[in-house]
């Protein structure tokens, strides 16, 4: 079963300047227990999709047409606030960047485990048991004394294993990881994707996960989707698109990694160029202006081709590789 | 590039009062380090965060005031100036901030921005308008950027004018804290360039903060692996990166992902709980999460030198348990 797919969406926001189309086509699926990464940089729209996963666009944001569809059933889209609500948190639940926002300050680690099980309809003891055996799961030590410590008192590690160990609580049908260790130092942040593995693995969960760090998204994740100015412009397993990126976004987005580069240089790749303006989205392919393979077909809507099954990219290159291989 | 060092700082501490006015106690931030960066060169502070990074470069920049040890700045002391005897060094060292928009005052525009360095430090008679189109077009940026404000600009725009106020009163030295945090990974290399760049150009001596060790990798000549305070290795970054000689410093580069999915990991890991400065631990202090450590790590601290290890690593050395493991 697929435990998320999003099919076609759109969103739009209303601004001063005129509309702005912040996500067009978007679609992918997020099987079950499986750990999918979400790549692209700043603008791509990564925060954007999220909150409209969620139901938490800003006032000025709409969905136009597509949909999200949660567990083979509900069209998150159509939901109500209510129905939305219920979801949230037991159903679908989050993880933020900075783990000090995520946690308040002036309430112990065990009262703030404690009153977000408040749906569970047990005693407060059992429900301190429960946040301690998650603790415990997360591996803070001395998790029994950690219950009456405020977040001031854990280091920056620790907050996040604790604030994980509270968006798995409920044990979540889909876990959602916005740039989780992106705040982390770096032995944190492998020890951080350690114990996402571990626990996705125990809980049978299924795993979005945003990031902008590729030699993270290779490590932990399965698939991957790679967006770029609101659009997906490949996605695949993450051994096809790592091993073999299609779109030259990718590609490009690859080579700029300075862990690629194994050879010592002074001057490192990058992509000239901006994200295009999205209230005046371009005619034809959204990457061509900063494109270095562009030629005339690139003037034209781009739709998502298949490279191979599972594997797909918005370019019309792949059709051309594709004939090349058939006439040779 | 000569061999009179332009920044020599020697056995550094900064320590910082805990527990109150009327307590005696305070923990070392820095404790006692050294090293010298040549005119030309770019030199590398690296360690995870609460290893006092930050507090090193304050300390060099007279930001904060050190407890120990001596600074010294193109042949004279700068650890002990007043506030007025600082500023002209300041003209010489400059510093890049680790926040590229929260370091720009969103009430400025861009040209205000980057002239703001004449205001304070006197224009010796420059059009400061020449000198933005000057300053902006060396950081590579469009000269009608002038008339902008911060929150128009994006992460890596704002990390360049950043570097146009840290050049613009030709300093001979640049201290960086993380001047790639926050960015993505093409703009990234965009302002390692530019710096790389403006160093070449204008001979610029550099010292770079920061936590992601595949940037150090290209951009450093020498650095220096911070851990509680302390340098636990210093040396040629390329040596360094190919044959790392402390457990900790091989304990970092082995935790570095790498963006192929096949990729075998040797990984070197750490238990996570990094001792509090409150209680430094006994002997070599990183024997609490050293995979190799022994009895006489726990109490007889390493000898000084570029090392501070016991037990230095031969190269491609992993740690005992995956050792007995193959």
């Amino acid at each position: 079963m697929t435990t998320l797919s999003v099919s076609g969406l759109n969103v739009w926001f209303s601004t001063e300047d005129g509309p702005l189309h912040a996500l067009k086509d978007v679609t992918f699926d997020i099987p079950e227990r499986r750990i999918v990464g979400i790549v692209g940089e700043s603008g791509c729209g990564k925060s954007t999709l999220i909150n409209a996963i969620l139901g938490l666009l800003a006032d000025n944001g709409e969905i136009r047409n597509g949909e999200i569809l949660f567990e083979g059933q509900s069209d998150l889209t159509k939901l109500t606030r209510r129905e939305m609500q219920d979801l949230r948190g037991p159903r679908i639940s989050t993880v933020f960047q900075d783990p000090m926002g995520a946690l308040n300050p002036v309430l112990s680690v065990g009262e703030q485990m404690i009153n977000i099980q408040y749906r569970s309809g047990q005693s407060k003891a059992e429900k301190a048991a429960r946040a301690i055996e998650m603790l415990k799961l997360v591996r803070i030590p001395d998790a029994d004394s950690a219950l009456n410590r405020y977040p001031h008192q854990f280091s920056g590690g620790m907050k996040q294993r604790i604030a994980i160990a509270m968006s798995l609580m409920m044990e979540p049908a889909l876990l959602i990881a916005d740039e989780p260790t992106t705040a982390l130092d770096a032995t944190l942040e492998v020890a951080t994707i350690e114990l996402l593995q571990d626990l996705q693995e125990q809980i049978g969960c299924s795993v979005m996960f945003i990031s902008h760090h590729l030699g993270v998204i290779a490590e932990l994740c399965q698939d991957v989707v790679v967006m770029y100015a609101g659009e997906v412009v490949e996605r695949g397993t993450v051994r096809d698109v790592f091993h073999d990126p299609r779109h030259p976004y990718t590609r490009r987005l690859l080579e700029c990694d300075p862990a690629r580069q194994t050879e010592r240089t002074r001057v490192l790749p990058t992509i000239p160029g901006e994200i295009p303006d999205l209230r005046h989205r371009p005619e034809g392919c959204v990457f061509a202006p900063r494109c270095l393979e562009r030629h005339p077909g690139c003037d034209m809507a781009q739709s998502e081709r298949m490279v191979a099954p599972g594997h797909a990219a918005r370019c019309n290159l792949v059709d051309q590789s594709a004939a090349e291989g058939e006439s040779a | 590039m000569s061999d009179d060092p332009i920044l020599s700082v020697d056995d550094v501490q900064v320590s910082f009062p805990v527990g109150g006015l009327a307590s005696r106690s305070a923990i070392l931030g820095v404790a006692g380090v050294s090293f010298q960066v040549r005119p030309g060169e770019t030199f590398a502070l690296v360690g995870e965060s609460g290893s006092g990074k930050t507090t090193l470069a304050r300390a060099i920049n007279g930001l904060q005031e050190i407890s120990a040890g001596s600074i010294t700045f193109e042949g004279g002391r700068i650890d002990r100036l007043g506030k007025r005897e600082m500023k002209p060094i300041r003209k010489r060292m400059s510093m890049m901030f680790q926040d590229p928009v929260g370091s720009l005052s969103p009430r400025m525009t861009v040209g205000d921005l980057v002239t703001e360095p004449y205001r304070i430090h006197g224009s010796d008679g420059r059009d400061l308008r020449a000198e933005t189109e000057r300053l902006l077009s060396l950081v590579g940026l469009p000269a009608n950027f002038a008339s902008r404000y911060p929150h128009q600009l994006s992460g890596g725009q704002a990390r360049r004018v950043g570097v146009a106020r840290a050049i613009a009163l030709d300093p001979a030295l640049v201290i960086a804290d993380e001047p790639t945090a926050g960015l993505d990974v093409s703009v990234q290399g965009e302002v390692l360039n530019l710096l790389n760049d403006l160093r070449e150009r204008l001979g610029l001596a550099m010292v770079i903060i920061t936590h992601n060790l595949h940037v150090v990798h290209h951009v450093a000549d020498r650095t220096a692996v911070m851990y509680l305070g302390r340098f636990v290795e210093k040396g040629e970054t390329e040596a360094m990166f190919s044959a790392p000689c402390h457990p900790y410093t091989a304990a970092l580069l082995s935790a570095n992902p790498e963006p192929d999915p096949d990729k075998v990991h040797d990984r070197i890991t750490l238990p996570a709980e990094v001792p509090s400065l409150l209680s430094r631990p006994s002997g070599c202090e990183f024997h609490t999460r050293c995979p190799w450590a022994q009895e006489t790590c726990k109490t007889v601290p390493p000898p000084p030198g570029d090392v501070t290890c016991h037990f230095p690593l031969a190269p491609g050395a992993r740690p005992p348990e995956l050792e007995s493991a193959r």
